[in-house]
């Protein structure tokens, strides 16, 4: 317990401090860039990582992420709200709609329920294309950056477009709301919470004879998985300043399930390690050039044969931690 | 006393192929009633049905009156009509202690939300699940295995362990589906005792499916037979053991096909 404290800590002010401190010194501030994409892509992945947690193999997360982004430009851009209201309402839309899909799919298991959510960013994209309040290919631009945030008059948030540095800004923001998701994610598995999803994993018809209500805690995980994959994306949008359908592809829900997988489906922080090994990893073997995917992906497979409970099982004695 | 369980003309129908066919028989309360036949019988299918895990074509099934045919399986479980597995069904990377704990969720008056920000009554909820999973474990003496992973555990255990989850639940009826299978005789006498407990200080009423015909007639109050998906016969273990309908269903396999 001491241990993790410390841990935690040791995490907080490496990611507050340490980093635009080491960013500042060396001048890197291409970083800034990097580091925020993990951190959102890690809370993305936190969802995949939850509805995996319910024993679901999660490859939609890009359509609620570009679903998020969508719903995040079109209040700013077209009813002049503010981006931070629409933060929250990206993601209660997300979670609103992955409910009424969810109730029909999640009754599928392993790789039907999977196939189907393969085709939901696709579907997504379609979908972004045809309406026209997304503005088919063209997407929608010019997007403002984030307002001032002020509750009773007091500025929390200053407005980022008068930041000396809003790449700090949006730093700040990302690793903020990634701690947030993740003490949720905590929270959520080691309270009766996780531990009735992790029943429904190991066993649904058990689990509905001990009176779980195994339809119902489905659609809930499901949605607050969807929820933090809108979260995500609303950030993106913010950052880029614009959205067009193939913001978030197939690719991009592939890879926060891999994120998953190489983090550790069985620890919390499984899929922001996994994130940050990587995006990073992608990153340092562009120095392979043409190489850089097949070296990447040989060393996926490697990993997974190796490490098949993720990265973060070398560092767990008890193998298989909660 | 009025009846806890009443099995009014239940019938499965699987497309064409009838599995159950107009089954009714009581249930008391307090009582140990075991359902015996050959293989395919339609036994474990009238399990699922009273625990409504299967949908059941014609008849009801009423639990204290109410009826509880084709509600939600873990709704019926909320009205204390709870199955055990006829498979070892567990939670595997559990331990035994973690697997009876979760299985008090039945009971538990704090919401989702409250246990995810660890309100009074969810730490309330907790701590009385806690001592009544250790309760459980004392009760089925499982002491020495509290804390070992449920995939590691023999088949004795494996069973002890079904039914002390079926317990976490607080059932009223406890429906056990081959409670004994794989055992061997000490150990099947030991699974008597337990289950005969478990109606004595528990109160609870046993519903089982079993083969092992010395430990059924040994534990069983009543009896009910089926074959081929009807009821034959039903009464006192002493009964059963002298229905000539019964002995020519065990013994007489080709004439009771036709003859039935």
């Amino acid at each position: 317990m001491n241990k993790t404290t410390l841990g935690l800590a040791a995490f907080l002010i490496a990611v507050f401090v340490l980093v635009p401190v080491f960013i500042a010194v060396s001048g890197r501030w291409d970083l800034y860039y990097t580091l925020t994409s993990v951190a959102l892509l890690s809370i993305a992945s936190a969802g995949v990582w939850l509805t995996f947690y319910i024993g679901r193999i999660n490859i939609g997360q890009g359509a609620y992420a570009l679903m998020g982004g969508y719903v995040s430009a079109v209040l700013m851009t077209k009813f002049g709200v503010s981006f931070w209201l629409t933060l929250p309402l990206a993601g209660l839309f997300c979670a609103a709609t992955s409910v009424l899909i969810g109730l029909p799919i999640l009754r599928l298991r392993g790789v039907y329920f999977a196939m189907i959510t393969l085709v939901l960013t696709e579907v997504m994209r379609l979908t972004a294309l045809a309406l026209p309040i997304t503005n088919g290919a063209k997407g929608i631009t010019s997007i403002p950056l984030p307002g001032t945030l002020s509750i009773f008059g007091i500025t929390i948030i200053p407005d980022f477009a008068t930041m000396a540095n809003p790449k700090l800004g949006f730093y700040l923001l990302a690793v903020s709301l990634m701690v947030l998701s993740y003490a949720a994610l905590w929270r959520i598995v080691n309270s009766r919470f996780g531990h009735l999803c992790r029943s429904l994993q190991q066993n649904e018809e058990l689990a509905s004879s001990i009176g779980v209500n195994t339809a119902y805690l489905r659609v809930l995980t499901y949605a607050i998985s969807s929820f933090f994959g809108g979260l995500a994306g609303a950030v993106f949008v913010a950052i880029s300043q614009s959205i067009y359908p193939s913001s978030f592809a197939v690719a991009d829900s592939v890879n926060f399930m891999l994120y998953c997988f190489v983090g550790g489906l069985g620890f919390v922080t499984g899929p922001m390690v996994g994130t940050f090994l990587l995006y990073f990893g992608w990153d340092l073997l562009s120095v392979a050039k043409e190489y850089q995917l097949l070296i990447y992906s040989s060393a996926m497979i490697a990993l997974m044969l190796v490490l098949p409970n993720g990265v973060l099982s070398l560092f767990d004695k008890k193998g298989g931690g909660k | 006393m009025s009846p806890i369980l009443q099995i009014k003309g239940v019938t499965k129908r699987y497309g064409g192929l009838t599995a159950n066919n107009d089954i009714s028989f009581d249930v008391n309360e307090g009582d140990i009633l075991s359902v015996i036949g050959p293989n395919g019988a339609g036994k474990s299918t009238l399990f699922k049905q009273i625990a409504s895990f299967v949908h059941t074509t014609s008849g009801e099934v009423l639990f204290r009156g109410k009826r509880i045919s084709n509600l939600a399986p873990h709704t019926v479980a909320r009205m204390g009509v709870v199955r055990t597995f006829q498979e070892t069904t567990i939670f595997k990377s559990m331990t035994v202690r973690e697997n009876i704990v979760v299985a008090h969720h039945l009971r538990s008056k704090a919401s989702l939300f409250g246990f995810f920000i660890g309100s009074k009554q969810a730490r309330a909820d907790e701590a009385e699940f806690g001592k009544s999973a250790d309760d459980i474990i004392d009760f089925l003496g499982l002491q020495a295995i509290r804390h070992e992973l449920a995939s590691n555990l023999p088949q004795g255990h494996l069973r002890a362990l079904g039914m002390a989850i079926g317990l976490a639940t607080n059932p009223k009826v406890l429906l056990l589906d081959e409670p004994f299978a794989g055992m061997n005789h000490d150990e099947t006498m030991k699974m008597v005792t337990q289950v005969r407990r478990l109606r004595d200080e528990r109160g609870v009423t046993v519903m089982l499916v079993e083969h092992d015909m010395p430990a059924v007639m040994k534990i069983s109050d009543r009896i009910v037979v089926i074959n081929f998906g009807e009821k034959i016969a039903e009464g006192t273990p002493a009964e059963i053991q002298a229905n000539p309908k019964v002995i020519e269903a065990y013994l007489g396999s080709e004439d009771a096909a036709i003859g039935m």
